[in-house]
């Protein structure tokens, strides 16, 4: 369970995000919306603690991100934007090495990261080095290494990016049944079907402020719009206004 | 602490021994490239200073005719006599274009010159800005100037003069430099190629673990691991500096052998360089692999891309020559104050070494004790820079 209160974070003169606050709770599917430079990505930055807010603060299951970070990040599990993966190292090695930063003794490594391999699909291209793997490919092995030590909280970072069609279906089959083991997925995205398709809860961001916090259809009342597109360009408007 | 350093550093091993652009210049480039320089220019410099006496010099004359005596002379001091350009102006062009190095041109009247005791003229045509031109109208040039003092010699005799009259002095040189010495003199250099070697060694490493990981992508999901970012960066410096010691040891290796194939002891030089010297040296420039590493991190940090960080750290390649430089411009003996600078230290360590003084133990510690404090300094400090929310770009 994601807890975010009052965040607040400015390079320079910009104001990336000017007093977020929602909860994302276990067993449902979280969606961060908004267009790009909304502060998306910095919301997050925060949550997984390679940024630390001015004011406000985060929890992770009652861990605050400031006090104890590190703590905060043993209960995650991160797909940043554009996650690069090492070329020279296999699909394997690569997530193994995470298993290890991740703390897992190494006579349990081995099952965890053949169970990954084994829930993303990856069997196929295991073993091979990932220089050259397409960007589908990339997307699970990134995954998988962020899946590696059973996190209860997966933060995803536009995960969809760059993806097919086929990738992209697999990918929301992936989420749903992170959402099934009971976990809190909470993901970012400024593609309002994809966030349709998925979420339990809606959050839409926009110039750092939470616009609407709701589910799909109490989104679509509160804006009186029956398109959940029209709900959002109307929710973004107001909010910039 | 050390179960994260040690698996970064299994981590950053393996990938860059998978890493051909790494292994070819840590493993290859780097520490053959002392070795080939030095072979290159030592039997340069052979050629130049031994052909000198043993081989026969090809020496163009036009002329001949007009001093027969001079030209038997000539040949029985190694010099070939050999066909000239027909006249003194197509001599002068055979020189200019480079047909020849060195023409001799005798006039008619040497004959006569010589018989009534007038000065007789030989033109030696040379290009004096040629190095080959001028090492073989050097060679006629002695040749002339013996023939000239012989002469001289037995016109003072026929006069009833000894010759002694006419050298008031004696001049002789005596050459105190130990044969060690004068490889010392040589070898000097050699103590930068190991730094370069050694530093090119961890070159890409030191880049990767920022500018690398950034430009890559995977920066930003290793820093949201539950490690701290001192036990990341120590352990890529760790790895860093493995590839540092194993390029610093195949470059000594590798120098080891080569001068078995470089013929020094006719430049009358016979380095100190055998296996024990080698092991003390890698021991000694050992320290500098943690400062060297540091130092390259912490460069790479501050730039934007893996291009940009090449760049800059290429600088670092070059840095250490400075106080070698100066200090051999200088001509500084050894101090222990001296021993403080990293670099400098380790160069006036080797040099010692290989002339075959005894080590100065205090010396040694201060240049191992000053150079792995300066490593673990600039270690943390790129450690402090590692923890800034701007590393990520």
């Amino acid at each position: 369970m994601i807890r975010v209160d009052g965040l607040r974070k400015s390079f320079g003169d910009v104001k990336a995000v000017d007093g977020v606050s929602f909860d994302a709770p276990d067993g449902r599917i979280t969606g961060l919306l908004g267009p790009n430079g909304a502060g998306k990505s910095t919301t997050l930055r925060i949550l997984y603690t390679v940024l630390r807010p001015d004011e406000g603060s985060a929890h992770i299951d009652g861990v605050d991100v400031g006090r104890d970070s590190l703590g905060a990040r043993r209960r995650i599990g991160t797909l940043p934007h554009g996650s690069g993966l090492y070329p020279h190292l296999t699909a394997r090695e690569n997530i193994a090495y995470y298993g290890r930063l991740y703390g897992i003794a190494a006579g349990e490594l081995d099952e965890k990261v053949d169970r990954v391999v084994r829930q993303l699909d990856i069997t196929g291209f295991a073993d091979r080095r990932t220089k050259g793997f397409s960007q589908g490919q990339r997307t699970k092995v990134a995954l998988a290494r962020a899946l590696v030590h059973e996190p209860r909280n997966v933060i995803l970072d536009e995960p969809s990016n760059g993806l097919d069609v086929m990738a992209t279906r697999s990918l929301r089959e992936l989420v749903r049944q992170l959402k099934a083991a009971g976990k809190c997925v909470l993901f970012s995205s400024h593609v309002m079907q994809e966030v349709a398709a998925l979420c339990d809860e809606i959050v839409i961001i926009a110039a750092g402020k939470v616009a609407l916090h709701d589910s799909p259809d109490g989104i679509r009342n509160s804006t009186g719009c029956d398109d959940l597109e029209d709900a959002f360009v109307k929710a973004i408007d107001r909010a910039e206004r | 602490m050390f179960e994260t350093l040690r698996i970064v550093f299994r981590k950053e091993v393996l990938d860059n021994f998978r890493d051909r652009r790494t292994l070819l210049s840590a493993l290859l480039l780097g520490p053959l490239f002392g070795p080939v320089v030095f072979a290159f220019a030592i039997n340069l410099s052979l050629k130049q200073s031994l052909s000198d006496v043993s081989e026969a010099l090809d020496l163009p004359v036009l002329g001949t005719e007009h001093a027969p005596d001079l030209i038997s002379y000539l040949r029985s001091h190694n010099i070939n006599v050999t066909e000239a350009p027909a006249s003194f102006d197509a001599a002068r062009k055979a020189v200019e274009t480079g047909l020849h190095d060195v023409v001799v041109v005798i006039p008619e009247t040497f004959g006569t010159d010589l018989a009534e005791g007038v000065p007789a003229t030989v033109a030696v045509i040379t290009d004096q800005a040629n190095r080959q031109a001028d090492r073989e109208s050097r060679r006629a040039l002695q040749a002339f100037s013996a023939y000239n003092e012989e002469i001289a010699a037995m016109r003072l005799m026929a006069r009833g003069i000894s010759p002694m009259v006419v050298r008031p002095l004696n001049i002789d040189v005596v050459d105190v430099s130990t044969p060690s010495g004068r490889s010392a003199m040589l070898l000097g250099m050699l103590s930068y190629f190991f730094i370069f070697a050694l530093l090119t060694g961890g070159m890409n490493l030191a880049i990767d673990a920022t500018a690398g990981e950034r430009e890559r992508g995977s920066l930003e999901p290793l820093l949201s691991l539950p490690v701290t970012r001192d036990h990341l960066i120590f352990g890529k410096i760790a790895a860093a500096c493995l590839f540092m010691a194993v390029s610093l040891a195949i470059s000594l290796v590798s120098f080891y052998v080569t001068l078995k194939f470089v013929p020094l002891e006719k430049l009358g030089m016979t380095p100190n360089f055998g296996p024990p010297v080698v092991g003390t040296a890698f021991l000694l420039l050992l320290p500098f692999t943690l400062l060297g590493a540091s130092l390259m991190t912490l460069v790479a940090s501050f730039t934007k891309s893996y291009k940009e960080a090449q760049t800059w750290v290429s600088v670092v390649l070059i840095a250490p020559t400075l106080p070698i430089l100066i200090v051999s411009l200088l001509m500084v003996r050894p101090s222990a104050a001296l021993m403080l600078i990293p670099s400098l230290s380790q160069h006036l360590l080797l040099v010692g070494l290989i002339r075959n003084e005894p080590l100065d133990l205090e010396h040694v510690l201060v240049s191992v004790i000053g150079t792995l404090l300066a490593g673990a300094a600039l270690a943390w400090v790129s450690a402090r820079l590692y923890r800034r929310e701007g590393l990520l770009g």
